[in-house]
This record gives C-alpha cells, structure tokens and sequence, in this order.
C-alpha cells in the first residue's frame, strides 16, 4: 500500500516527454517476479516446478536484460538544447 | 527456514535496498537530466534481489538457474536492440513476457501447495493468474497489431461485449469456487485457459489508435498480477515492485483516456469507426487546396514561427530524420520551430518524443498540447505529418463525431497549415477531418520521409537549382 502510495506520487511527476522509457523501466523493474521463480527453479520441488520456473526465468530475464538497454538507449536520446553540440 | 537465519536476513536487507533503489530509480526518471542515474539504481536493485535470491538456502541446483539465465538474456539483447520505431510492438511484448514469468509462477505454486492453501493465498493466487493469462494473449494480440502482423481495424460483432465478460465472469466464478474449495484441482486449467482466450478477445475490436490506452491497461494488468505474485510469495519486494508498475501503468492509461476524452469502458468495450466510415464516405467531393514541396519550402522560409505536430504517419515513413533536417534547416534561417506532440499521438505514451529524441532535437523543443496550443494563434505555419485525428477541430465543434470534446492541437488557428498526407483517406478513427477542407489548409500529398527531404532540399538550395 505504502509502496503503491510512493509510487502514485513519484510517477504522476514524471514528464509526458519520458512516459514511453517509464513503461520500458517499470517493465524491467517488473521482471524483479524472476526472483520467485530462481527460487521454484532451485528448489526442485517438483519436476513441474523446475520446468515451469526455467521457463518463467527465460521471459522475466530477457525482459529485465532487454528494458534496461533499451530504456538507456532511449534516454541517451534526449539531450537539452544548451548541452548539444552545434 | 529457522536454521539459516544469518542468510536468511541478509536475503531481507538485499531485497530492501532493492526496493529502495527501484522507487529511486523511477523519481529520477522524473527528469530527462537525471534519468539515467534512474536506469542505473533500477540495474543495481535488481543485480542485489538476484544475487540476494541466490543465497536463498532452499535453492539447490543451480543447472537450471543458470541455463535460464544466460537464454534469457540472449533473447533479451535483441529485444533491447530494437529499432525505435518498433518500440510499441516490443512493450507490449515484454508484456507478456513479464505476465508468462508471473503466470506460470503460480501455476508452480498452485500445484506446490493444492489442496492445502489458505483462503487469502488461494485468492491472492487467482487474481495472479487471472490477470496474468489475460495479459499474455492480450499483449500478443496488441504486438501483432502493431507489427501489422494482425490487422489493425477493430473487429466487432454482435453481442461483443457480452461474450468477452462472460468469459471473464466465467473465469472470475472458477477463482472463487477455487478459493472455497481447493480440493477441486481439476478446475485449475480452465482458470487458466479462459482468461488466455478472454486476451484474445479483449483486443480483437480495439483500433490502432487505442493502443496507447490499451498497452497502458496492459502495463498494469502485468503489474498488478506480479504485486499479487507479491503476496503468494510473501515477497515485499515483489509487492513494491508489481505496486509500481501497476500504478504507472494505471496513471497512463488515465492520462491516455482523458486525453481522448472517453473512460476506460469505452476504450475496451466501444471500438468506433464502424459507422463512421460512411458518413466519411459521402463527403470526399469537397474541394482542397494543394501545393508543391517548393511552394511549402516558401511558405516555411517566410515564416518567424513554425509548430511541427509528428504523428503516427511519421513513425511509419521513418520520417524523423528528415524533420530533424528540415528543423535545422528552418533553425539556421532564424525559424523559431518547436513541436506539438498530442499524448495519444503514436502508438504507446511518449511515441513521438522518443522517435524526435532519437533523430537528435532536443527535448526542450518538444512540447506538450496546452503548451502549443496557447501560442497556436501566433504562430505563422503549422507543419502536420503524419497525424489525423489528434488535430480534427470536428472535436470541438461537431457534437456528433465520435470524437467530439477530445482535446486537439487547434493547428487551424495558426496562420497557415500545412499537412504532409499521402492521400485524402480518413485516419485510424476512420473519421473525416474538416481541417483539410478550410481556407488556410494547405495539403501536401506525399510520403513523409520524401516530401520533407524535398521541403529540405529547396531550403538548403536557396532555389538555385
């Protein structure tokens, strides 16, 4: 609740100009859902489980690794005016 | 779990730290200055929640942690290395991604734990996978969409919307006698089943241009269901995490239905341009006025104040480049040009400012709709590419369009207006736009990205050759 409350607010200041890189960032950071499935993975619980969680790994990894470098290189993009090179 | 509790603590400080660094990973986002301070916390909370999650002292085999790892983040390079233009069909496939993750979770877990799963966790564990299941289909639908793989007019029947709640009735009913009676494992598949069919149907009569609206919804669909992932798991740091995504999802797809001016309910239950397309039909015999690119080039030249409104036309012609030329070109003879980026425009939140960041204008240039409108009378020349809807003054006027009282770019309160078309057919909406028709409009029919160069062309000539 108090995490959802902190982030209305942080997120409602974020700039129109950025609101495609926050969906690719929150998306990342959205993938943190790999940490419950290292965990089925490792576990060997079950066969089930193992399978079902090394898959889960897959999706959430190549989303953490592939947000992180997209949202980068979308922020390198925006430069000020004053900082730019003429 | 009581005879590690030196691991065990360590576990709980990481993913705290964690969480910390995810809420300031997204505050520093707020700004363009700071942002990549952002990415840098959100890499670093989610380095420490793995490494943490490694010395989990249940964990004991590491071959498949480590095979999954290393293919995902070689599926995931690619998909980071994505042309900007393809970035909406990417989001939305990450979002299926992060809700396969999610679903398949709890599909583990239920079968881990059935029958003997408490009431609270059985509910917390529907509502994951519910949400979860929808949100894989429905992304896969919005990705195929938008990569033209599916087309892109909305598909509606009768009796539409019926259909679609009742699966999703008949979805939410299984959860429930699940959550009463979890002895009854055999109704598990169809919990998940349904909602994967309730995605497909969910985004089979949405249109192009609601895709901003919908990959939002979608963001946080895939967010809640990890949030609820959270509770099954007991995992604050998945709670935080799964809270914000939800919650930036949920204000973006806010901000993307004021921004059209119609609720939720009607992006996802109503898909328009039916009737319209009819009503558009009859009145193509009106007479426009059209001009050459040297005749633009002029008009621009003479001009002290230039508004460029980019829209999804100049995505698809990959025209950004060349308006970057063109703004230099128009900057260097003392042209104040700024541009007017509508919120929808594009096809996911912040499209166009991505797409112009890219082609190097700096972000102070481009601005928001109040900021543009409120200077739209002084200003000499309103360059529109590639948009449509997001600038019909029908929106203001016309109480029967379908459009009526969304906010628009007033581009026909500029002095002159110049739009970049390849033709005189209606936009996504399907709706006629009666700019084109008034007396300072000016079509300019072409392909984007070629009809800019030509405008850059003659200015950069000077009209020597």
């Amino acid at each position: 609740m108090l995490a959802a409350f902190i982030g209305f607010e942080v997120i409602r200041r974020v700039s129109p100009l950025l609101h495609t890189p926050l969906m690719s960032l929150t998306n990342a950071l959205d993938a943190i859902a790999v940490v419950g499935a290292i965990i089925l993975a490792g576990e060997g619980k079950s066969r089930l489980a193992t399978i079902l969680g090394t898959i889960a790994i897959v999706a959430a990894t190549s989303n953490i690794v592939g947000g992180f470098i997209i949202t980068d290189r979308m922020l390198k993009m925006f430069k000020s005016s004053k900082t730019q090179k003429p | 779990m009581t005879n590690l509790p030196g691991s065990q603590y360590i576990i709980e400080v990481l993913y705290f730290v964690a969480a910390v660094l995810f809420i300031l990973s997204l505050k520093w986002l707020s700004s363009p200055a700071t942002a990549r301070r952002g990415i840098f916390a959100g890499e670093a909370g989610m380095l420490l929640a793995i490494v943490g999650t490694l010395f989990h002292h249940g964990i004991v085999d590491f071959k498949w942690i480590a095979i999954a790892l290393v293919l995902g983040t070689i599926i995931g390079v690619p998909l980071g290395n994505v042309a900007m233009t393809a970035v909406p069909q990417r989001t939305a496939l990450s979002h299926a991604f992060g809700a396969l993750c999610v679903t398949l979770v709890g599909t583990a877990e239920f079968y881990l734990r059935a029958p003997n799963i408490s009431k609270f966790i059985m509910s917390v564990l529907s509502l994951e996978v519910i949400l979860g299941a929808l949100t894989i289909t429905g992304s896969l639908m919005a990705a195929g969409k938008l990569q033209e793989i599916l087309p892109q007019r909305p598909i509606t029947y009768k009796g539409q919307n019926l259909v679609n709640l009742g699966f999703l009735g008949i979805a939410i009913a299984i959860g429930v006698v699940l959550v009463l009676h979890p002895d009854r494992m055999y109704l598990y598949p169809a919990m998940v089943i349904i909602p994967l069919i309730f995605g497909v149907l969910m985004i089979i009569p949405i249109g192009g241009a609601d895709m901003p609206t919908v990959i939002s919804l979608l963001n946080s669909y895939a967010g809640l269901s990890a949030a609820a992932m959270g509770f099954v798991l007991d995992s604050k740091l998945l709670i935080v995490a799964g809270a914000l995504d939800g919650a930036s999802g949920f204000i973006l797809s806010v901000n993307m239905s004021k921004a059209m001016n119609r609720s939720f309910t009607n992006v996802l239950f109503g898909a328009f341009g039916q009737e319209q397309v009819a009503v558009a039909g009859g009145q193509e015999a009106r007479p426009v006025r059209s001009a050459t690119p040297e005749e633009a080039a002029a008009i621009l030249a003479a001009a002290n104040k230039v508004v460029i409104v980019p829209g999804y036309g100049m995505a698809v012609a990959q025209a950004q480049h060349k308006v970057r030329e063109l703004y230099d070109a128009l900057s260097k003879r003392g042209v104040d040009v700024s541009f007017g980026i509508h919120p929808v425009a594009g096809r996911m939140p912040g499209h166009m400012n991505v797409l112009l960041a890219e082609a190097d204008i700096p972000y102070d240039k481009l601005l928001d709709m109040d900021q543009v409108n409120g200077d739209m009378p002084q200003t000499d020349v309103a360059l529109v590419i590639g948009a449509n809807d997001v600038t019909n003054p029908a929106a203001r006027t016309d109480q029967s369009s379908p459009i009526f009282g969304m906010p628009i770019l007033d581009v026909d309160k500029a002095h002159t207006v110049m739009v970049i078309k390849r033709s005189m057919s209606p936009g996504f909406a399907g709706i006629d736009n009666p700019l084109y028709y008034l007396d300072n409009n000016l079509m300019l029919f072409g392909d984007a990205k070629a009809f800019v160069g030509n405008i850059v062309k003659e200015l950069s000539g000077g009209g020597g050759h």
